[in-house]
């Protein structure tokens, strides 16, 4: 029976693409309903083909301003995330000093705890102190949870850097600051650049911290929870569909350019 | 803040030093150290403290709250809230192995069998992450509508009469069952699953495969004997990556679930949004909290990878 074997020897690849499918799936609908014209206020059921949506994205009241807010949020959370956390992860390798399995377990909970608790308590304490809930509430809590995913990602490359290229800078006659700046910084950079952009990738995404600690503040997906509510506007998707595209180019020009630089070396 | 939480401790040379370093250098890590450690004691453990002295305070919005160690609001969440929790368990854990069992063909696929499509497969698990998870979790709204395609062919095949025989899901309904929720919780937390596993996958020389193979292992021996064991780390990083966040979620059960789907996370969200009873949603975050350490951590000690953490 050559159908079977057959079958039997791409079990695992047909698995596999299905599987692909699924979580591929979702994202076929976000970009088929951006071009639908629903008849109620629901973007559930297809009706007609329409690009009004995309000729007119922001027609939707509130939602590109959420937007804006959530991309000022994004930057400013991966920045503050990024320069805190590269300065963690470059003691944690490079030096010896105390208490750093209580350091190491500060870092590791935040990923190991249920969003909803981490949401649910630091508003207990921003209620305690009195404190107005708004963006800036947002972005305490967005830089402390992407703290410990930059240190992650920084720690890990910066361990497997050869410490010999900094002494060999320094035999050179490099001072402190030049080998850091012309050598360490430049190798350290894939997992700084992979840190910072979880970060924002995380805090542009973020719902659930973000729903208990934003006050009057309206995020993208805060917009997004209120329209499922409401009404869900075709703009939405249209959207979802661009950050789409725009991350798979992202993810492609640099790969090429990856590719390239390989080549020549 | 005035006060530092975490003072330099006095230095003491750990070990002779051939040359004495500089006094600057001797500080330079607590520098480094202090402004992020400082933003999580701040921002992440304090609040922890905060919430467990709210947990034992009794009083009312009007008239404020006072810690009255009144741990009777633990056993009341508890007997009132159960069901709540036995539910997020359940939920996280069938998300989980469901995870298990879609992800791990697929991280093996790209593991061993994607050749050049390698690199583009990888970019398709990760970049639906770029899109709005809950943009993507109301798609599945549309998936699974009651006049959609899905529900009519589980329909036809009598698949969903078994499914409402098991109480997975109601009537000739997807939409509004637990059987919805734990698909979207899948859907979410898939990528967890499959890039840990991915990468003690990758890890695995090849030639073990063969070796196994020339010693007569038929394939199914071969991934029972060799691949799986040296997989483990990523199993075991991937099912806690899928059920830790899987356990607090709300979003899925509010999205895709009805009012019988609600998880703890829908009644602490309630509970401190809508209700504004601060105990009784700190002390229900807090037994969360305790449950999923305990679990991690026994899970950990059993699965026998602790150097993994």
């Amino acid at each position: 029976m050559p159908v079977v074997t057959w079958l039997k020897r791409r079990l695992v690849v047909i698995a596999g693409l299905l599987t692909l499918a699924y979580l591929l799936l979702p994202n076929v609908i976000v970009t088929v309903f951006s071009f639908n014209k629903p008849k109620g206020r629901f973007n559930y059921q297809w009706q007609q083909f329409s690009t009004s949506a995309w000729k007119d994205p922001c027609g939707v009241a509130g939602m590109c301003g959420s937007l804006s807010v959530s991309l000022q949020i994004a930057v400013w959370a991966t920045l503050g995330a990024t320069l805190l956390g590269t300065m963690i992860a470059f003691a944690l390798v490079r030096y010896r000093f105390r208490a750093r399995g209580a350091i190491n377990s500060l870092i590791f909970l935040p990923m190991a705890m249920p969003e909803v608790v981490m949401a649910a308590s630091l508003l207990t304490l921003f209620l305690n102190m009195g404190a107005q809930l708004g963006f800036l509430t947002i972005l305490i809590a967005h830089i402390m949870f992407c703290l410990s995913f930059v240190v992650t990602a920084v720690k890990a490359r910066v361990m497997s850097m050869d410490p010999r290229l900094e002494e060999a800078a320094r035999d050179l006659y490099a001072g402190p600051v030049q080998t850091f700046l012309r050598v360490t910084l430049p190798i350290a950079a894939p997992g700084i650049a992979a840190g910072a952009l979880l970060s924002f990738a995380l805090s542009f995404d973020d719902f659930i911290i973000t729903n208990f600690n934003a006050g009057s503040t309206v995020t993208f997906p805060m917009f997004v929870w209120g329209s499922a509510q409401r009404g869900t506007p075709v703009q939405i998707n249209v959207i979802g569909t661009a950050m789409f595209l725009v991350a798979v180019l992202f993810v492609l020009t640099s790969m090429v350019i990856g590719n390239r630089r390989n080549k020549k070396a | 803040m005035s006060t530092l939480t975490e003072a330099p401790p006095p230095l003491a040379p750990a070990e002779p030093a051939p040359k004495p370093p500089r006094r600057r250098g001797r500080l330079t890590p607590y520098w480094l150290l202090l402004p992020g450690i400082l933003w999580l004691v701040v921002f992440f453990a304090l609040p922890l403290v905060y919430q467990a002295s709210t947990s034992v305070q009794t009083g009312s919005l009007e008239q404020g709250y006072k810690v009255t160690w009144h741990f009777a609001t633990y056993w009341d969440a508890l007997t009132e809230y159960w069901p709540q929790f036995l539910r997020s368990v359940l939920y996280a854990a069938a998300a989980t192995v469901l995870c298990l069992l879609l992800g791990y063909p697929l991280a093996y696929l790209i593991a061993f069998r994607a050749g050049r499509w390698r690199n583009l497969i990888m970019i398709l698990v990760i970049a639906p992450f770029f899109t709005s998870f809950l943009i993507r979790t109301l798609a599945w709204k549309t998936i699974l509508a009651d006049n959609g395609p899905v529900v009519h062919a589980l329909n036809s095949l009598h698949v969903l009469d078994l499914t409402s025989a098991l109480g997975w899901t109601a009537g000739d309904r997807v939409l509004a069952t637990p059987l919805a929720v734990v698909c979207g919780l899948t859907y979410n937390f898939l990528p967890f699953m499959i890039l840990p596993l991915y990468t003690s996958l990758e890890r695995i020389d090849g030639r073990l495969h063969e070796a196994a193979g020339d010693l007569y292992a038929r394939p199914w021996t071969t991934f029972r004997k060799v691949t799986f064991p040296l997989s483990m780390p990523g199993v075991v990083s991937g099912t806690l990556l899928t059920f830790i966040p899987a356990a607090g979620d709300y979003v899925n059960a509010e999205l895709l679930g009805s009012t019988d789907t609600r998880m703890i996370g829908n009644v602490i969200q309630t509970q401190f949004l809508r209700i504004l009873d601060y105990p009784t949603a700190a002390a229900l975050s807090f037994i969360l909290m305790a449950a999923i350490l305990a679990m991690v951590t026994i899970y950990i000690r059993r699965s026998g990878t602790e150097d993994l953490v």
